[in-house]
């Protein structure tokens, strides 16, 4: 078999596991972080960071 | 200064004892609470880092959320090695000790359950990617590539958006096939939403993006299996990463409860009638 390489993670594969998968705890705890819509606080985040480096697609070559 | 419990993960007491250097976010030691027969990872967290508002300002910068998901995933990943965690949501916090034994009785069930269920399995994420387009227009000359008149222009355009529409249905079918014989083989299925490639930085659209719940003792032969698809078809790639904890098969929606519904999720993916892909999406 090909042994599949384990390089580093990519974030967004580890972001749609941490922010989507896991158990949530709701109740008495300091914080409610489900409510708060998580993917689209990290999508915000990513995309603003990739707009800074990377020029807009639609801007002719 | 205050300090917080930040929770990692909970586990049934394991023997094996945790690498002594595992620290967690935040660079605090990893260290484990014992409760009803149950067991918390966690480590000590700053109040002022990771109170309510604090952490709501934290995630929107993704180096501070790209270097706590990193430690979350370091630590549940070493529990791998010695146990099948049970992982939590990032960022899931408790006062103290206290309050962290409280939420334990109350979920007791539930973590005995889901425990039960993911014991010796482990998680594989499989994508399938439609390869950028091949630009044809690269290799003729630059004064074929300008269309002679609106007319060419707008034939051209639409001859390309057929050939991409074409490309596109050819990867749907790709990807729900592969789809359906990857359900066979695992235990519980799971769609994530197709990652935006700008985003994540990859060549090609993402057509596919799923995880699979496979036991440890089969991942070999799931592995395989995936590999051997990754030369099926041309234009597309096939990308698998894992094994992971099963983050997956651990959030509202999975347990007992829906099994049903997984199941007869995987079912519609078999079925060659069916005009919709597994998850798939523009």
């Amino acid at each position: 078999m090909t042994v599949v390489e384990r390089r580093e993670i990519a974030l967004v594969d580890l972001l749609d596991r941490l922010l989507a998968g896991g158990v949530v705890i709701t109740g008495d705890i300091t914080l409610r972080i489900a409510d708060v819509d998580l993917v689209r606080i990290d999508l915000n985040a990513l995309i603003s960071s990739v707009n800074e480096q990377v020029p807009s697609p639609f801007e002719e070559p | 200064m205050t300090r917080l419990r930040y929770v990692y993960a909970v586990c049934r007491p394991f023997r094996t004892p945790l690498q002594a250097q595992l620290t967690g976010v935040a660079g605090a030691p990893a260290a484990l609470l014992h409760h009803h027969g149950l067991v918390a990872v966690v480590s000590t967290v700053p109040e002022a880092d990771f109170c309510e508002e604090a952490l709501k300002a934290h995630l929107e910068d993704l180096d501070w959320l790209a270097a706590t998901a990193r430690a979350h995933q370091g630590v549940v990943d070493a529990l791998t090695t010695v146990t099948t965690p049970l992982p939590l949501r990032l960022a899931t916090v408790f006062r103290d000790d206290s309050a962290l034994r409280s939420m334990i009785e109350a979920r007791e069930d539930d973590f005995r359950r889901l425990l039960d269920r993911l014991d010796g399995r482990v998680e594989w994420g499989v994508k399938v990617y439609l390869e950028p387009e091949p630009e044809p227009a690269e290799a003729e000359p630059v004064a074929a590539a300008r269309p002679a008149s609106g007319r060419d222009y707008l034939r051209s355009r639409r001859e390309r958006s057929h050939a991409q529409e074409e490309r596109w249905q050819r990867a749907e079918r790709f990807a729900h096939s592969l789809h359906g014989r990857l359900a066979e083989r695992a235990e519980d299925v799971r769609l994530h939403r197709p990652q935006n490639s700008a985003i994540s930085g990859t060549p090609g659209q993402n057509v596919l993006n799923a995880a699979y719940l496979v036991p440890r003792a089969h991942s070999e032969e799931f592995v395989e299996l995936v590999d051997r698809t990754k030369d099926e078809a041309p234009g597309i790639r096939v990308e698998l990463t894992g094994p992971w904890a099963a983050y997956s098969f651990s959030g509202e929606a999975s347990g007992a409860q829906d099994g049903a519904e997984a199941g007869a999720e995987s079912g519609v993916h078999t079925g060659a009638e069916s005009g919709e892909g597994p998850g798939v999406g523009r």
